[in-house]
């Protein structure tokens, strides 16, 4: 169900590699949760980051959530069409709901990730 | 009649060259060029211009819209919503009170004066402390006053400290006004039976927290019965215990804050001292404080001597003023007012209906919408959509279909921890028949969420307007009308 | 008197649904130690009568209608229209609470609606929101608000303005660890220049002026606004007189950033200083970092237009610790009777409102200034309020004026030192043309 070529975190995040960079997102867990976006708040290209790290929030209605970064890196773009249209996180939370793109500082950070599978079995505990 | 007519805006009522009152004529020799140098404008735009029938008709039919204590019933819980007595208005109307300038000569206003410090005096003997400030416009002002006070006492030891703790089930104003006051917030957690758990709390409690800040009851009606040992703990580190009074409403005349080791608290007047709501403010929240906190109560102190009454602006320790002058003195004038007029086996009585009332409907509903803590609950009690999520119905739908009921919803998805929250108190002064009416509707709710759930989710049929849009609200916002074409 | 509407043959049927004897069994949950034995020590209840009475009686040691006063400073006398009162006392706006539930509250939402584009009109600013408690606390929200959407620590505050809003900034900013530098004035009772440029520097959020300001006299908001931009700060404007707005330029349309203010002028009476209204408006850009609560437009399920409150993420009961402010409760029903009175006012009627406030002030203070010994002090433009300077101290002068039945103005030489001999003057359309030659009568009695 979860797209395998993706890392996750327990906070709801997902991480694309791509090369020495990485996309970070929210799950499609994360946007049910939060409803309806209205809201994100981007960070400013060039932030380094540490590792869970608040990276950006996004805002529905009636809630925040803090994004935190995976892992550590610096930020080289962030998706602009976010303050147009925030609710392409609802309706491609995976795809065209990327929030940043980081310089991933120190690969080995990755192994702390979940796969897919890993992240699938974590949710349905979540449930109980 | 009901108003059936779609109330526009002013400005869509406005055309020009009307006014809704006449000014007298200027009567001095009128000079030009008075500000020759200084940018002026030639018009407000779009700044409206209607007669006075229709000033008067707009904001009648406006009135017609809204649901009001004064209409029906209204158990949000932890607002206490109780009636608010018409002597409370007329007294806070008279000339006396409503014409004074606040920087009048103290020997004029000694009227004022007396009635502000006869106020405290009350106050403190409700609360059993020891010193009170009346001049925070409202509870989370009182919240920030009262933090305030424990960061200056804290400081003059020392070390202001760097953290205050506060249970999950508090209300926002709470962590807020803690750091507005420059502490970080450090939460505790709540036990099985929704009460603050000891043993997070001797874990948390060391010499770098400023405070613990306790709602009581708290925000699920329940007591906090270990509140001895609580301050107990939060003692023996040298902090601070503040109470968060909005719930005093459960135990005034049975029990007071003061005699439970709490050292600093606020009152909201607009809650258990029957003030109007007014459509969101203006409350007024004092803060009342053991003797150890008295000399950082805000400027001015109202002193009494010889039965003269005296502004004392010379307090070295003082934080200094949180507001500008005195506070909300028509706000206090009308709790002053409730307090005289019921005396103190009215206010002993104000707590035991209020925590009867209570009861009957959680006893009512029990077994038909779900309880997450069985705790004994005093003035309110929450509930949660638990059980009407099965048909897919949550605490919103059900909350909306109230109003088709003519009822006001309780409150809703607060405290954070019970998703799904229907808090509801009904306070002292509803009717048994007004309470069996809630719960009759709400137990036709809950039989509606099991037969015919799209009714619930689709509610409120038979309000002015039907389900509002506040996606579209935040992600677009309008907050203002502006002239088109 | 009893609000209680439950009788005593109700509570046995509820107490026997509940499942308990009495009453006191549901407050087992209090220990022992704690409840009260007896009733509290408080006056024996009082009728309805009584109650007036005791409140007349109160209000007989008051003794201050028989003065005539030209007191401001922060509280102004204005004549308010019977239609204020009248409306604003319905039960459907004094009763209801916040409008959290908007489908029945769609009267409250629509006044803050309209309440909020009033005062962007007056200010020239893109948003508003739906009151702070009063502009004391409003010159502290903005100064606030500047430091969170700057990040940097200093923050400037002309020392013109109103001494009180300049203690709750302190209070408000003391426990934060911020750099708040006060800026002098000059003969002109403007904000000095020289001590402008001396302390704005790139690591300064915000500048706060007050215009008119403590001494009555406008400033230039357009070169302030210039000033602070230049060094990547913004201007925030208090008034305390927002009547002022009705002749002077928008501060919005000169630079400033955020206007913040005194409502009180707009239809609250005195009230021996509270509750009154403080006001709100900002550049759009700036919104979400904009405190208190806000109505916005939408529509319903049906495609009527609605309000609703809204951009709630920027609130306590939402972001907790990281709300834009810990407002709650706010001035709701003052801002009610504001917008009553500026709708009954009018363009119109409050465009001739401040002018009747400026010609009054203007002969006020030429017929004083006449007396031998009488100048004014500051030489700046000024709206309704002016500083004089007197031949003696004002403690003295005011003395004597008393004894003639007039409170003809503020001391200030416990806020400014070298203004002893001073007072701040205040003069409304409250003030016939008879009442200002009654003071300059009496002043020339007192001087001679």
């Amino acid at each position: 169900m979860y797209p395998e070529n993706l890392y996750y975190t327990k906070d709801h995040e997902w991480l694309k590699v791509e090369g020495d960079e990485a996309i970070i997102g929210i799950t499609d867990f994360a946007q049910k949760q939060l409803g309806d976006i209205i809201y994100v708040d981007l960070p400013q290209v060039g932030k380094v980051l540490e590792a869970h790290q608040a990276l950006a929030s996004v805002e529905s209605v009636k809630s925040v959530s803090d994004v935190f970064s995976p892992v550590s890196g610096e930020v080289i773009a962030v998706n602009e069409a976010l303050s147009q249209t925030p609710d392409v996180i609802n309706k491609d939370p995976h795809g065209e709901g990327w929030i940043v793109r980081i310089r991933i500082k120190n690969k080995e950070e990755l192994n702390n990730l979940l796969k897919a599978a890993d992240y699938e079995k974590y949710l349905e505990g979540l449930e109980h | 009649m009901i108003n059936i007519i779609r109330e526009p805006l002013i400005f869509e009522i406005s055309s020009p060259g009307k006014t809704a009152v006449r000014l007298p004529e200027m009567d001095v020799p009128e000079k030009k060029d008075l500000l020759a140098d200084v940018p002026l404008r030639k018009e407000i735009e779009g700044f409206p211009e209607v007669s006075e029938t229709e000033l008067t008709r707009h904001f009648v039919r406006l009135s017609q819209m809204n649901y009001c204590v004064d209409f029906g019933f209204y158990p949000l819980g932890s607002c206490t919503m109780k009636y608010n007595p018409k002597i409370n208005e007329k007294v806070a109307a008279m000339p006396d009170f409503t014409s004074g300038h606040p920087l009048l000569p103290e020997d004029l206003v000694q009227g004022n004066l007396e009635l502000m410090k006869t106020l405290e005096k009350l106050l403190l003997e409700i609360t059993g402390m020891d010193a009170i400030t009346l001049q925070p416009a409202a509870g989370a002002h009182g919240e920030l006053t009262g933090m305030m006070l424990i960061r200056a006492y804290h400081t003059a030891q020392g070390n202001p400290r760097k953290y205050v703790l506060i249970p999950d089930s508090a209300h926002g104003t709470n962590p807020s006004s803690a750091h507005l006051c420059g502490y970080v917030v450090k939460e505790i957690k709540s036990n099985e039976r929704g009460t603050v758990s000891l043993e997070d709390l001797e874990k948390e409690m060391t010499e770098e927290v400023a405070a613990l800040m306790l709602t009581n009851p708290n925000t699920l009606g329940v007591f906090e019965s270990d509140i001895c040992q609580i301050a107990d703990i939060v003692h023996a580190k040298g902090g601070f215990l503040y109470m968060d009074g909005a719930n005093l409403n459960a135990m005034v005349g049975v029990a007071r804050p003061g005699d439970m080791k709490v050292d600093v608290l606020h009152l909201n007047l607009h809650k258990t001292f029957s003030t109007p709501h007014g459509g969101g403010g203006p409350g007024s929240g004092p803060v009342a404080v053991k003797r150890i906190l008295e000399p950082f109560l805000p400027v001015p102190v109202i002193e009494e001597k010889e039965g003269r009454f005296h502004l004392n602006y010379n307090r070295p320790f003082s934080i200094g003023r949180v507001k500008s002058f005195y506070g909300h003195f028509l706000v206090m004038l009308k709790a002053l007012a409730y307090i005289l007029t019921l005396g103190p086996r009215g206010l002993r009585e104000v707590a035991e209906v209020a925590v009867l009332n209570s009861n009957y409907i959680r006893k009512s509903l029990e077994g038909i919408y779900h309880l997450k803590y069985e705790t004994p609950t005093l003035h309110e009690c929450v509930f949660s959509d638990k059980f009407q999520k099965d048909y897919g119905v949550t605490n919103l739908d059900i909350s909306k279909r109230l109003l088709d009921y003519g009822l006001h919803p309780p409150t809703m998805s607060f405290p954070l921890i019970v998703h799904g929250a229907l808090m509801i108190e009904p306070t002292e002064t509803e009717s048994k028949r007004d309470l069996d009416l809630f719960i009759e509707a709400m137990k036709a709710i809950a039989k509606e969420a099991r037969e015919n759930p799209e009714l619930l989710k689709s509610a409120p049929h038979v309000t002015y307007v039907r389900r509002l849009d506040e996606v579209l609200a935040a992600r677009n916002p309008v907050l203002r009308w502006e002239k088109t074409g | 008197m009893s609000y209680i509407p439950i009788s005593d043959r109700d509570k046995m049927e509820m107490l026997a649904k509940i499942g308990v004897n009495s009453v006191e069994e549901l407050f087992s949950s209090i220990p022992e130690n704690v409840r009260l034995k007896k009733d509290l020590n408080l006056p024996a209840p009082r009728s309805e009568m009584e109650v007036l009475d005791y409140f007349t009686e109160k209000g007989k040691k008051n003794d201050f209608s028989r003065y005539l006063h030209f007191l401001g400073g922060g509280a102004y006398e204005h004549f308010i229209p019977a239609v204020v009162d009248y409306l604003s006392s319905r039960s459907e706006f004094v009763t209801p609470y916040t409008p959290y539930q908007p489908e029945v509250s769609q009267g409250t939402l629509q006044v803050i609606f309209e309440f909020q584009t009033l005062i962007c009109q007056l200010t020239g600013l893109d948003m508003a929101n739906a009151s702070l408690y009063d502009g004391a606390t409003g010159a502290a929200e903005a100064i606030l608000m500047g430091y969170r959407l700057k990040n940097k620590k200093r923050l400037l505050v002309a020392s013109n303005v109103n001494p009180q809003y300049r203690e709750v900034i302190y209070t408000y900013t003391k426990n934060l660890g911020l750099e708040v530098v006060e800026i002098p004035y000059d003969q002109s009772g403007r904000i000095d220049r020289a001590g402008l440029t001396a302390s704005l520097n790139d690591d300064t959020s915000v500048l706060l002026c007050q215009s008119p300001n403590y001494f009555g006299v406008i400033e230039d908001v357009k070169s302030l606004a210039e000033l602070a931009h230049n060094q990547g700060a913004l201007l925030a404007v208090v008034i305390s007189e927002p009547v002022s707005l009705g002749l002077l330029e928008a501060p919005g349309k000169l630079g400033a950033d955020i206007v913040t203010g005194e409502a009180q002028s707009f239809g609250l009476p005195l009230s021996f200083g509270g509750p009154f209204l403080g006001f709100m408006a900002c550049k759009k850009e700036f919104v979400r970092q904009m405190p208190g609560r806000i109505a916005g437009q939408t529509v319903d399920v049906e495609g009527r237009r609605g309000f609703v409150l809204t951009l709630s993420t920027r609130e306590q009961h939402i972001r907790r610790e990281k709300a834009t402010s810990n407002i709650c409760t706010n001035q709701a029903h003052c801002a009610l009777r504001a917008t009553i009175y500026l709708e009954t006012l009018g363009h119109e009627g409050l465009k001739k409102l401040a002018w009747l406030n400026l010609q009054k002030a203007a002969y006020a203070a030429e017929q004083l200034t006449s007396l031998p010994g009488v100048s004014r002090k500051f030489s700046g433009p000024v709206f309704n309020e002016f500083v004089l300077e007197f031949p003696d101290r004002w403690e003295k002068i005011d003395k004597k004026l008393q004894e003639k039945g007039i409170l003809g103005g503020l001391a200030l030489g416990h806020h400014y030192s070298g203004l002893e001999n001073c007072a701040l003057i205040t003069v409304t359309e409250v003030h016939h043309k008879e009442k200002i030659d009654a003071y300059v009568q009496a002043l020339k009695e007192v001087l001679s």
